[in-house]
């Protein structure tokens, strides 16, 4: 396993350079001059050259990315234009928000997308199975963000139920901090649910059918035991796979929903940044969302081969 | 994004055999008519009988739904059910052109590498996985912020970050259907790269590729509307059903029905090649039972 894991870790670095290339390119498709936009008011062609030295604007390009991702490999992601602070760090102080808010949303995720899955293949056919595939579509044909505007105007506005916006570290007050992000995590759990439930159905529907199951059925198991002992085992293996997978569809569900609900997670940081011109800070985040999605990836590869004793064996 | 790759082992289904297995379909049939629905109204928006979309009336801020407007108005008294109906065109314009946009520029760099592998396949794979690394929204809000917030940069950055699912899909297809006999045939005979990719490659490989494209409309649809949510699409006074709800999330209170309608149509359009995109897979599979 740490030789397959090994081998995945050198497979991956050609597509993180290739990724750090991209983000470094995105600042050189920015129209007109960045140490203009970087200057501000200030337009003393002195201190724009002193600014061309510093940021070594003036060096040729390859020598700029290089200098560049020499800063990022020791933890330098640049400074944010707005607030001065750090990348790094900024990254650091939003990323528990949006971590809380993933889990909680994969939780719903997996609490409804899971046994709607499992109902729609054992009952293959009936209204059931029907009615999982219409919440299962409408779940991915509705924007979570409208979705998000419909539960404040419910929940918050007409019934009064649960705060409309805000959130409060979950150290400080557990059951405030439960309150405001439980209606966020909900709009983006829906969405990932209906994409659970078509695979844990396809999954299901797969196992149901093997030979395995036909004998445990004919040894006269009970049909419950069956299916939960017997066929959900097996068709965790892709489950398990596939919601490490659908981390990046969280991130990129949670930059919307955190707007929405004025959430200062990883998600509003980004879209923040894109209106304040803190092209560093876009460029923190599309690298570290990247880097992080190949982490992912190679936990559900991992995941997969450890869970699938045949795979597991082959080292 | 619902991803529609298909390992084409098989011949695909005959167009006709095809065609019979989708009229069949009674949910595909929604689809294709929730989509016709759409692209009618879009279509017929100019001649249709409705107030100027941009047109203020400030004697009729923030009316509820009535005779005079079905809709209702919104903040600055314009005319809601107009703005749905000018809102339709740049959504399905910013769905069907960045598609265009990602196959026209997937689906050859998919079929060079499928078709010469080697370090084509190579260079174009590692390019594609990179691209794959970043969450589809946050490449097209990325690009969309690098680009300029427009109507146009949107389309452009939603192509782009949809291409790399044509890329694989059109690399995977290539690579089975290189390994047919009629192809190895065709090379025996002595016919070149274009046509064998014209006459072999390309129409194999197109019924995946028409599938992955409704749904990717579906996907780049929401797209747009995210994009002009954040403010960074179709720019203000112009209507598109994502900046509406951006302005009507402030007025949730005031004005309900400004935040109803365009969630209900993105909802409907969006669902409608989702049945669709289903319904051709349906049909063009020849391993669906």
């Amino acid at each position: 396993m740490l030789g397959f894991i090994a081998r995945r870790l050198v497979i991956a670095i050609p597509t993180i350079v290739l990724i750090s290339i991209f983000v470094f390119a995105l600042q050189k498709l920015l129209p007109g001059d960045p140490v203009l936009a970087m200057a501000g008011e200030e337009r003393d062609p002195a201190v724009l050259e002193l600014l061309r030295e510093k940021y070594r604007l003036n060096d040729p390009i390859p020598h700029q990315y290089l200098a560049w991702i020499g800063g990022v490999l020791q933890g330098d992601l640049g400074f944010s234009l707005r607030t001065q602070q750090p990348v790094l760090d900024l990254v650091a102080e939003k990323l528990p928000v949006t971590i809380q808010l993933a889990v909680m949303a994969m939780i719903i995720a997996v609490l409804i997308g899971i046994p709607a899955g499992i109902l729609s293949a054992v009952r293959k056919g009936s209204w059931i199975d029907w009615l999982a595939n219409l919440f299962a579509l409408s779940g991915l044909s509705v924007p979570n963000f409208w979705l998000g505007i419909m539960l404040i105007l419910l929940v918050s506005v007409k019934l009064g139920w649960l705060p409309a916006s805000g959130y409060r570290p979950l150290s400080e007050d557990p059951l405030l901090s439960l309150q405001t992000m439980i209606m966020p995590a909900f709009v983006l759990g829906t969405a990932l649910a209906a994409t659970l439930m078509r695979h844990t159905r396809s999954a299901m529907l797969g196992v149901l059918r093997a030979d395995y199951i036909r004998t445990a059925r004919a040894k006269g198991l009970r049909g419950r035991t069956v299916i939960l002992k017997h066929a959900l085992r097996n068709a965790l293996v892709p489950i398990v796979t596939i919601s490490a997978l659908l981390f990046g569809e969280l991130l990129a569900g949670a930059v919307l929903t955190e707007q929405i609900f004025t959430i200062p997670g990883f998600g509003k940081m980004i879209v923040d940044a894109v209106f304040n011109r803190d092209y560093a800070v876009v460029q923190g985040v599309v690298l570290c969302t990247a880097v992080a999605f190949i982490g992912m990836n190679l936990l559900a590869d991992v995941a997969y081969r450890w869970l699938n004793p045949r795979m597991r064996d082959q080292g | 994004m619902t991803d529609a790759t298909l390992a084409a082992p098989a011949a695909p289904r005959s167009p006709s055999r095809a065609w019979a297995k989708l009229r069949a379909n009674p949910v595909a049939l929604l689809g294709a008519a929730l989509v016709l629905f759409f692209v009618a109204v879009a279509a017929l928006a100019p001649v249709l009988p409705v107030p100027d979309p941009t047109a203020t009336d400030w004697g009729a801020v923030r009316k509820a739904p009535s005779a005079a407007h079905l809709f209702g108005t919104d903040e600055i008294g314009r005319d809601v059910l107009s703005r749905m109906i000018w809102g339709a065109q740049a959504s399905l314009l910013a769905g069907v052109v960045s598609v265009g946009i990602a196959v026209a520029i997937g689906v050859p760099l998919g079929i060079a590498a499928g078709y010469w592998g080697g370090w084509t396949d190579a260079a174009i794979s590692r390019v594609t996985e990179a691209l794959l690394a970043v969450p589809f929204l946050i490449l097209a809000i990325a690009l969309a912020a690098f680009l300029g917030p427009s109507l146009t940069n949107a389309m452009i950055a939603i192509g782009l970050s949809a291409m790399p699912i044509f890329i694989r899909l059109a690399r995977g297809q290539t690579m089975s259907v290189m390994t047919e006999d009629y192809v190895e045939g065709a090379r025996a005979i002595g016919l070149g790269h274009g046509a064998i990719i014209g006459r072999y490659v390309l129409p194999n490989i197109f019924p995946p590729i028409l599938v992955q494209a409704t749904l990717t409309i579906a996907t780049a649809i929401i797209a747009e509307a995210s994009l002009s949510f954040l403010g960074l699409g179709q720019q203000p006074p112009s209507p598109s059903w994502g900046s509406m709800l951006n302005v009507a999330k402030n007025f949730l209170e005031q004005a309900p029905w400004m935040a109803l309608w365009p969630g209900i149509a993105i909802f409907l359009v969006v669902l409608g090649f989702n049945l669709l995109g289903d319904g051709l897979r349906d049909a063009l599979d020849p391993r669906e039972l």
